[in-house]
């Protein structure tokens, strides 16, 4: 019924790659998240004034323009920069000792590979709204539990570790799935960066076996597996984690 | 960097952000329109009324908006002799799935809408002797979609962000313009920069408009003090 023409192999690696860079963007999402909303709760007028600006500004721009801006943009800035420090270095050098070479004292070509760029970008992007999501579940702790355990004695990494993280996991955990399951279909996007991902092996198949419509159909489904299966996976730890609350 | 750019390439700018906008609202207002019926249908208990619906919206959120697009701009050809018909332009397959697309979230943002009725207010409904459609045209339907409302601002930005894959199939929204500009001028930074400034500004507008409605609307949910 249903004829891949010997691209199944491909789609599948494809299939991989999507997955690989969600997982690792998400965790970089989750360590932006965590900091960011800290930064958001923090005393420290600088540090909710940067945490802000991140998380509208990036709320506020689409994550394709995002993309493209980080990866064609950032990879010219760092190697403009690149550029800049290795004339001025050499002049430097040139100044002091006038037979002094023309030296490359840093590599003067970085070409950031796409799946690189995919990860620091989604996983930048998706940050904003992990640290909105994070702030909301740290509110929602009880903070008489937190002063209970500062008067126990705890220092504030062991309170955060015992008290806070726990509790706030179970606040979390349905907006966390939420940017999850956003997160994981922004990844199609990487395609249009060039990554050798699920989309781009079909369309890549699409175009070479004429059957535009099976592939994309077929690789449609394969999101729609993962989605599925996040979804009832996220049900099942939700249980897990609101165990003692029913 | 060279913003200077910008001076030469606005009208195309101007140009894109027109596409953006006229299409992102009219895909909210005819997903809005086949979202309620949707919605409606999602809530039922035949099994021929949910199933279809349910389908609907399992499809078009468990899957990439680019795919929906990529879909129907491209995989269409396949199935229907696509030569001479509106299938052929870009505007229109980007439109059509930006349609579908909405439709199934704003279905389900209003399904939870309804579900989410105080039971009182239809009980009182039908106490009074209320049809079917009588109780959804004057009760359920204004109450609920009112309290979609935020839920709904968040879809129709998301909408707006969503839009920019457009610009892929050679359609010149502000992403496509971008891309234009930046490979005319080889200025990545500065081109993608002015796009998402756009698009920020737009957003703003956006949640500021959201939020005049949902003071008008909404008022009678505001709690006293």
């Amino acid at each position: 019924m249903l004829d891949l023409k010997g691209y199944e192999w491909s789609l599948v690696e494809g299939a991989w790659i999507t997955l690989q860079v969600a997982l690792l963007s998400l965790v970089l999402a989750m360590i932006l998240g965590m900091l960011g909303a800290l930064a958001k709760l923090s005393p420290y007028r600088w540090a909710r004034a940067i945490a802000t600006l991140y998380t509208t500004v990036i709320r506020g721009i689409p994550d394709l323009v995002l993309m493209m801006l980080i990866f064609f943009g950032g990879q010219m800035l760092l190697n403009d920069s690149l550029y800049n420090i290795n004339e001025w270095l050499n002049n430097y050098f040139t100044s002091s000792d006038p037979n002094h070479e023309w030296t490359e004292y840093l590599p003067d070509y970085i070409e950031i590979s796409p799946f690189v760029a995919g990860i620091l970008t989604i996983g930048f992007i998706f940050g904003a709204y992990m640290a909105e999501t994070f702030r909301g579940a740290i509110l929602s702790v009880d903070k008489g539990e937190l002063e209970a355990g500062k008067a126990y004695g705890m220092s504030s990494f062991l309170s955060f570790y015992r008290i806070l993280l726990p509790q706030m996991i179970r606040h979390a955990l349905p907006g966390f799935g939420n940017n999850w399951l956003v997160l994981l279909k922004t990844t199609a996007l990487v395609s249009i960066i060039g990554l050798d991902d699920m989309v781009r092996k079909g369309a890549l198949a699409a175009g070479t076996t004429q059957m535009p419509f099976t592939f994309y159909m077929t690789v449609a489904v394969i999101f729609l597996i993962f989605t599925s299966f996040s979804t009832s996976a996220l049900k099942w730890v939700e249980r897990k984690f609101s165990i003692h609350t029913r | 960097m060279d913003f200077s750019i910008l001076i030469e390439s606005w009208p195309l700018y101007l140009e894109g952000f027109y596409t953006t906008v006229w299409m992102v609202f009219v895909a909210l207002v005819f997903g809005l329109l086949i979202a309620v019926p949707i919605g409606i249908a999602r809530n039922s208990k035949l099994p021929v009324v949910f199933g279809p619906a349910w389908a609907f919206i399992y499809f078009f959120r468990g899957t990439p908006l680019l795919i929906q697009l990529y879909l129907i701009y491209y995989g269409l050809s396949q199935l229907i002799v696509v030569q001479g018909t509106l299938w052929q332009e870009a505007w229109f397959c980007a439109l059509f799935a930006f349609v579908l697309n909405t439709a199934a979230y704003t279905a389900e943002i209003i399904r939870g809408a309804i579900n989410s009725m105080p039971k009182g207010e239809i009980e009182a409904a039908k106490a009074y002797g209320m049809s079917t459609p009588q109780a959804f045209r004057r009760v359920i339907l204004p109450s609920s979609l009112r309290r979609a409302l935020p839920a709904y601002s968040n879809e129709v930005i998301f909408m707006v962000h969503g839009s920019a894959v457009a610009g892929i199939v050679t359609i010149v929204d502000l992403t496509g313009a971008a891309r234009i500009v930046n490979s005319r001028y080889y200025a990545p930074f500065e081109s993608f920069l002015f796009a998402g400034i756009c698009y920020m500004m737009l957003t703003f507008v956006i949640i500021w408009g959201f939020r005049k409605l949902e003071g008008h609307w909404m008022k009678h949910l505001r709690p006293l003090s």
